[in-house]
C-alpha cells in the first residue's frame, strides 16, 4: 500500500483553478480582495465539500446504524463510507482504528481520560514539548492530577527545535505517554516524529501524535510513523467543523474503557450493568455528527486528489517567498526558524504590538492570526505576549504574500 | 482622503503608545492596586492609586499591550490624576457607555474632552475590549476588588 502510494503519479497543481473552487475567497473586504492567511486556524471549504453536506442533508439523512429504512442505511452507508476513506488515507489497517470525535481536542481527551485512566498510576510519567497547542497540554494536565502522575516537557532551543538530547535524557522506564506534536502551529517546526515514536517505544511508553496541523500539508502515513494514537481536526483539511478523527492501534482499543455512556456504544444496557461495544464504536456515544463525516470524507478525497506531494511542494514555495521577503523587512523578526519548517510564518515586528497590526492587516483585507495561538508557553520562551502568524493553505499565492508584506509597510507607516 | 486607520490611530494615541505618561510606576503611598489582563490578546496592566481624602493624589500603571490599551491607560491615568474619587467614578461610567453603547448623545461625547480620542475604537468591535481594560481596572483598584480583571471574555 504505501509503496503504491509513493509511486502515485501527483496531477498537475495549478493554483488558480484550486482557488476557484473555495467560493469564500471571491469577495472583498473593506473594499479589498479578501487575503485568506489564517488556515493553521481554519481553512475555507471547497465546493465538493459545502455540495456533499448539502446534498447529505437534502437526500440522504437519517441516524446510522439505527433504522431499517432506506435512508438509514444510505446515512449508515456514507458514514461508513467515510470512514474507509479516512482509514486509507492515512494507512490505517482497518476502519476500526478510526474514531470520529469533534477534533483533535476531543481525540487527545479521550486517549488522556480513557487510555490513561487504566494505565497511569502515581509516580509515571507523560511528556509533551514545549511547543504544544493547549489541546496537548491540559488534557495531560487533567489525567496526571486525578492519577498523581508527572507532567514532563522536552524543551526546544531558540529556533523551535526540540531538544534531542534532553528528551533522551528525560525518557526513563517511568515514561508512559510521549504526547507530541506532528508541527506546531506556533512556530511552523515540523518534529522527528519518527524519532520520536523510535525513542518513546524503547522504553515501553505509548506515543500520541497531534496532527492537527501536519493533516493539511503533507502525506500522513500512521504506519511509517510508526506511533500508538494520531489525532486530527476536520476543519483543518478544507473539511467541516465538528468533526475529527482520533486513529488508534487496534489492540490497544480493544482494551480501553469507553470514553462517554450513551447510545451507540454499549451492546446490551440492564440497569445493572452494560456491555459495551467494540471500537470504534464504544468511543463514539450518542448519535455522531454525521454530515460533518460525509464532508470530511469529501474533503480528505479532494486534498488527495490535487496530490499531498503538490500540496507540500506549493506551501514550501509560499514559505520560502514569505521568508526571504520577512528577512528584508527592517524590524521584523520571525518566531520559529527550524530547519524543517512547515507553511507557517510567525513574526513580530519592532515597536508594533501584534493586535495592532492585526487591525492594520484586516482593514486591508488581510486575515491573519494575532494572538497566542493557544501555545502560551511557546510565547513564554520566546518572550513575547503575542505573535502575528501567516499561515498558508493550497489556495494561497505569492500575491497574497506580497499583500501581506504591503500591510507590514502600512503598519510601519502609520506607526512612524 | 478618508482614511479609517488614521481615526483609529490618531497622533495622540500613537504618542501616548510611545510615550506612555505614569508609566511604569507604582506611586510611593499606593493604597489602592488592582490586575487587568485580557487572555485573549495577552494585554496585561495593574493600576495602583494612592487615595488620600477621598481624592487619587497619585497615580500610576505598569505592564504592556497593544497601542490602544496602551494609550488608553496613559490617557486614563493623566486624566484621573488629582481627581475626586466620585467624579473617577462618574468618569468611568461615561466612557463605558461611550464605548460600548450604539447611540450615544453628542453632549455626552463632549464630557470626555481629550479622551474622546478613543472614540475612534468604536468602528473595530473587536478592539473595544481594549480601550476599555483599564478602565474596568481603574473601576476594581477603587473598589479595593480583588482577582484579575478582565474585558475579553
Ligand atoms: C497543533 C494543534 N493542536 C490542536 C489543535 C486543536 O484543534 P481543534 O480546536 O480543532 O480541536 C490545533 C488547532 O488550533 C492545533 O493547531
Amino acid at each position: 500500500m504505501a509503496e503504491q502510494q509513493s509511486i502515485k503519479v501527483e496531477p498537475e497543481f495549478d493554483v488558480a483553478q484550486v482557488r476557484a473552487q473555495f467560493p469564500s475567497l471571491n469577495q472583498q473586504v473593506y473594499d479589498h480582495p479578501l487575503v485568506y492567511l489564517d488556515s493553521g486556524a481554519s481553512a475555507q471549504k471547497p465546493d465538493v465539500v459545502i455540495d456533499a453536506i448539502s446534498n447529505y442533508y437534502r437526500n440522504d439523512h437519517a441516524n446510522v446504524h439505527r433504522g431499517v429504512h432506506k435512508l438509514a442505511e444510505r446515512a449508515t452507508d456514507a458514514f461508513e463510507g467515510a470512514r474507509e476513506r479516512i482509514a486509507s488515507f492515512i494507512n490505517a489497517e482497518s476502519p476500526r482504528e478510526i474514531i470520529f470525535v469533534r477534533g483533535a481536542t476531543e481525540g487527545i481527551n479521550l486517549v488522556a481520560q480513557s487510555w490513561g485512566q487504566q494505565n497511569l498510576k502515581s509516580g509515571d510519567e507523560v511528556m509533551i514539548t514545549e511547543m504544544e497547542h493547549h489541546a496537548n497540554i491540559v488534557p495531560w494536565q487533567f489525567i496526571c492530577q486525578q492519577k498523581n502522575a508527572v507532567l514532563k516537557v522536552i524543551p526546544m532551543n531558540d529556533r523551535g527545535e526540540l531538544l534531542m538530547d534532553s528528551f533522551r535524557d528525560l525518557l526513563s522506564a517511568k515514561t508512559r505517554m510521549v504526547a507530541v506534536t506532528h508541527i506546531s502551529n506556533a512556530l511552523g517546526t515540523v518534529n522527528p516524529v519518527k524519532e520520536i515514536v523510535s525513542l518513546a517505544h524503547h522504553v515501553g511508553a505509548k506515543v500520541l501524535i497531534d496532527g492537527a496541523q501536519a493533516a493539511p500539508h503533507s502525506k500522513i502515513d500512521i504506519d511509517e510513523i510508526g506511533c500508538d494514537f494520531y489525532a486530527f481536526s476536520g476543519h483543518k483539511v478544507y473539511g467541516p467543523t465538528g468533526i475529527g478523527v482520533l486513529w488508534g492501534r487496534e489492540e490497544l482499543l480493544a482494551k480501553m474503557p469507553p470514553y462517554q455512556g450513551g447510545g451507540e456504544m454499549i451492546r446490551r444496557v440492564t440497569f445493572e450493568k452494560s456491555d459495551f461495544a467494540s471500537p470504534p464504536y464504544r468511543f463514539e456515544a450518542g448519535t455522531p455528527n454525521i454530515a460533518g463525516a460525509v464532508g470530511l470524507g469529501v474533503a480528505i478525497d479532494w486534498l488527495d486528489g490535487l496530490g499531498l506531494g503538490n500540496v507540500s511542494t506549493h506551501e514550501a514555495a509560499l514559505l520560502e517567498y514569505a521568508t526571504s521577503k520577512a528577512k528584508e523587512t527592517p524590524g521584523m523578526r520571525i518566531i520559529g526558524t527550524a530547519e524543517n519548517k512547515a507553511g507557517i510564518l510567525s513574526f513580530e515586528l519592532e515597536g508594533i504590538h501584534p493586535h495592532d497590526l492585526g487591525t492594520i492587516f484586516d482593514r486591508q483585507g488581510v486575515a491573519i492570526r494575532a494572538g497566542h495561538h493557544c501555545a502560551m508557553p511557546v510565547m513564554q520562551h520566546f518572550s513575547v505576549p503575542a505573535t502575528v502568524r501567516a499561515s498558508f493553505g493550497v489556495y494561497n499565492t505569492l500575491e497574497d504574500i506580497d499583500a501581506l508584506f504591503r500591510g507590514v509597510a502600512r503598519a510601519q507607516e502609520l506607526f512612524g | 482622503m478618508y482614511d479609517a486607520l488614521r481615526e483609529l490611530y490618531e497622533d495622540l494615541i500613537l504618542d501616548h503608545n510611545r510615550n506612555p505618561r505614569n508609566y511604569p510606576i507604582k506611586p510611593e503611598g499606593t493604597n489602592h492596586s488592582a490586575h487587568g489582563f485580557n487572555s485573549l490578546c495577552g494585554d496585561e496592566f495593574h493600576v495602583h492609586l494612592k487615595i488620600a481624602d477621598g481624592r487619587i493624589e497619585d497615580i500610576g500603571f505598569e505592564g504592556a499591550g497593544c497601542a490602544i490599551s496602551t494609550a488608553s491607560s496613559s490617557l486614563m491615568t493623566e486624566a484621573v490624576k488629582g481627581m475626586k474619587v466620585e467624579d473617577a467614578k462618574t468618569l468611568f461610567t461615561h466612557v463605558h457607555e461611550i464605548l460600548t453603547e450604539e447611540q450615544v448623545r453628542d453632549d455626552k461625547q463632549d464630557l470626555l474632552g481629550k479622551l474622546s480620542v478613543l472614540i475612534g475604537v468604536k468602528e473595530y468591535p473587536l478592539r473595544v475590549k481594549c480601550a476599555t481594560l483599564i478602565w474596568h481596572t481603574l473601576h476594581a483598584a477603587i473598589n479595593k476588588e480583588q482577582g484579575i480583571i478582565s474585558t475579553d471574555d
